[in-house]
């Protein structure tokens, strides 16, 4: 009777080691999915789209090979049609997204997950004709299914790199690829937990961050911290720097600050995985939930998340050109704005290099930008106004506002606004 | 027979014919069931050796982390071994207290009424039992119990700080195991103790011992390879336990004795659940290959278990 007892629990232990295989063997399956058999389409891109108001469509062009100072216009006329929803759109600018209908198909970061929450409820609510599917299964595998067809958009942390650009003129319609938009900005923040100097806010400049995380400054009393934060009195405690012990986009970008602003002292460049990239050192913990939860449950302690996600726990102000800067949606949204367009693709694309150095002290610099890769022509008509219409209430301030209730995001800057409605606009189908 | 009888609705079947199509259908149904387990076990070997291969063949200085496997999977070793090794420690003499206390001390309706609430500790999901560790039993252990350690016992290199304040480190991980684990050793051992047979005890009582000595002469002898078999099976759930040690343990790849600090060895199943949604490559084929090394080791565990269990019956038996 034991023994048999005894072997059925042993028989458990293995099935429920076989259950978590063969879920891990699912998640594989996917990515090997066909790629379609995409033959470019004969028609040269150049061709106008096949869309009403053509005429209309050659003004935002010329103005896009003009210094971006001008961009303040189309951006004035974004928002008139935005007001009256109803009306037929006759400018070029206003694409009336609330006529949209069909299913489009997206796979990609799972940082947008919470955002994207908000946009397909918003969306579906103001074009109850259309429905988004958003699989959050991860940068790297939301690019790899929208090259291969899979998916009608891609959400990323990271824009299209090079190979991954020429692939995606295959995947697109004509020959001019896909491109890269910056809807979704998640501010970090660095929440710290010193009871001590309740009611002052803690300033740290880069230095002292990349010091703190690289385990180069470990008590709190160190006279470099006091320099820059005079009025405070900090307690002889050891710092103890949280960082995130799974692989994260947070992570990446976090690093990837101190990487442009303390590189003397941050020699770890921008890594994704802390423990085996990392200066070592310090507590690790799961999610931004875990984060925030160590940083909270440890007195001196300093971690960096999600700037949604802190609940109470106090912010670092960051140093930023010479002054400091607490964290704020608006200051965080005016990254893109500070941030240079990598050229050389092609005009509507919009990859940045993120700018961690900004010039003025209203820019928060710590958040991580996640994109939408979409195709400039699609291969039907229907998915191109899909795609336009979702992007175009996504970037609205609508959609912007959105995603921040349900994500805490920041909102894109006015006039990054209206630089991206004339990539929209120039998304076409093919034919 | 009632079972078989509806089965085979046909009345011209006389009653030996009936059982011997039972006995055919029911020794089917066991062996197939039988065969299912290799097959599975069979299938999820294979998985594993296949997805693992490439981490063998391959420049693992190409992606990040050691250059080598060994270097990667060593203290993922250590630190399962660890974790589980201070869950064993801690679980299971409180398991064989339990279980004496249910079966020899407590009256019947309070030992029905404790099996039961030991039993439904099992029943708790891991990951309420990673969040309750991670939240509100190590503070509380970070505050109360760790800093004693470190002044006391500190001289021994597993305790000897500084105490994490979070108090997310190996050693409260090594309770929550243990906690996980209680149940299983306790519902073995209650099972051996009660099955020691009535005369041994009574003959140890007959030549005047007290309680305590005849559980010491007759039920722990008798019910020690039950014991250690119920330790192993507790074992191999704290070696292979997932979201909980995720969720508690501040872990890195590197090899730690300090228990109660900030830096700990990872274990292999925590370290998949947290690096796998974000890997690709190599990265993925790596992370198989550590729990190839998990499989094998579990596998061991319970074949010792095994081994333990029938060496210790024939000897209680003879």
């Amino acid at each position: 009777m034991k023994i048999s007892a005894k072997r059925f629990a042993a028989a458990t232990i293995v099935a429920s080691l076989a259950l978590a295989a063969c879920g891990g063997d699912d998640d594989d399956e996917p990515a090997a999915d066909e790629p379609a058999a995409d033959t470019p389409a004969e028609e040269p891109a150049e061709e106008p789209p096949a869309e009403e108001p053509a005429d209309d469509m050659d003004e935002p062009a010329d103005d896009m090979d003009e210094p971006a100072d001008d961009m303040d216009e189309p951006a004035d006329d974004m928002e008139e049609p935005a007001d009256d929803m109803d009306e037929p759109a006759d400018d070029m600018a206003a694409i009336d997204w609330t006529q949209a209908s069909g299913t489009l198909i997206g796979a990609g970061a799972s940082s947008q997950a919470a955002g994207m929450q908000g946009w397909q409820a918003g969306f579906q609510a103001g074009a109850p004709n259309a429905t988004v599917e958003y699989d959050p299964i991860g940068s790297g595998g939301g690019r790899e299914t929208f090259l291969s067809g899979g998916s009608d958009f891609a959400g990323s942390d990271a824009f299209l790199k090079d190979d991954e650009f020429e692939m995606s003129k295959d995947r697109c319609a004509g020959d001019q690829g896909a491109i890269n938009l910056p809807h979704y900005i998640s501010p970090i923040a660095l929440p710290y937990n010193l009871p001590s100097i309740d009611g002052s806010t803690l300033r740290l400049t880069p230095e002292l961050i990349a010091g703190i995380f690289a385990n180069e400054i470990t008590n709190w009393n160190d006279p470099a911290i006091a320099e820059v934060n005079p009025d405070i009195e900090f307690p002889d405690l050891a710092i103890n720097p949280v960082h995130r012990s799974d692989d994260s986009g947070t992570t990446e970008n976090f690093t990837d600050y101190m990487a442009q602003t303390a590189p003397d002292i941050w020699t770890y460049g921008a890594i994704e995985p802390w423990d085996t990239d990392g200066p070592g050192g310090g507590e690790g913990a799961p999610q931004t939930s875990g984060v925030v939860a160590a940083v909270a449950a440890g007195e001196g302690s300093i971690g960096y998340a999600d700037a949604s996600q802190i609940g109470d726990l106090p912010a670092a102000a960051v140093g930023v050109a010479g002054d400091f800067v607490e964290f704020s949606p608006e200051a965080a949204g005016r990254i893109v704005d500070a941030s240079e367009r990598l050229g050389g693709r092609n005009e509507y694309d919009f990859a940045i290099e993120v700018n961690r150095n900004p010039d003025s002290p209203d820019t928060y610099p710590i958040a991580l930008v996640s994109y939408h890769i979409v195709c400039l022509q699609y291969e039907d008509q229907e998915t191109a106004d899909l795609v336009k219409a979702f992007m175009t209430y996504v970037s609205s301030d609508e959609g912007q506002a959105a995603a921040g209730a349900t994500a805490g995001s920041a909102p894109i800057s006015d006039e990054v606004q209206a630089e991206i409605a004339v990539s929209i606009a120039a998304i076409t189908a093919a034919g | 027979m009632t079972i078989t009888d509806a089965e085979s609705p046909s009345t011209d079947l006389t009653a030996q014919q009936v059982s011997k199509v039972g006995d055919k259908v029911f020794s089917g149904l066991a062996r197939g069931a039988g065969i299912l387990i290799l097959v599975t076990l069979g299938a999820v070997a294979i998985f594993l050796l296949t997805e693992a291969w490439p981490t063998f063949t391959n420049d693992l200085s190409e992606i990040s982390g050691p250059d080598t496997f060994i270097g990667y999977v060593g203290p993922l070793v250590f630190g399962t071994i660890l974790a589980a090794t201070i869950a064993l420690v801690l679980a299971t003499p409180l398991a064989v207290l339990v279980a004496l206390f249910i079966t020899h001390y407590a009256p019947k309706k309070l030992a029905q009424t404790l099996g039961y609430f030991v039993d439904l500790l099992a029943a708790i999901p891991s990951v309420v039992f990673g969040i309750w560790g991670s939240q509100t039993l190590a503070p509380v252990l970070a505050e109360s119990v760790y800093p004693s350690l470190e002044k006391y016992l500190g001289f021994i290199p597993l305790f000897e700080g500084p105490v994490l304040n979070s108090g997310r480190s190996m050693l409260t991980a090594g309770v929550v195991l243990a906690v996980m684990i209680l149940p299983i050793i306790t519902a073995i051992s209650r099972e051996v103790f009660l099955q020691t047979p009535r005369l041994h005890e009574e003959a140890s009582l007959a030549l005047g011992a007290t309680k305590w000595e005849m559980i010491r002469q007759a039920v722990i002898p008798y019910g020690r390879s039950g014991v250690i078999s119920g330790a192993m099976l507790g074992l191999g759930r704290a070696l292979g336990e997932t979201m909980a040690v995720a969720i508690i343990l501040s872990g890195s790849i590197d090899y730690f004795w300090n228990i109660i600090g900030n830096e700990n060895s990872n274990t292999i199943a925590a370290n998949i659940a947290l690096s796998f949604p974000e890997s690709s490559g190599l990265e993925v084929n790596r992370l198989i290959a550590t729990g190839l090394v998990l499989f094998a080791i579990t596998f061991l565990v319970n074949a010792l278990a095994r081994r333990v269990a029938n060496a210790g019956f024939s000897g209680a038996d003879g």
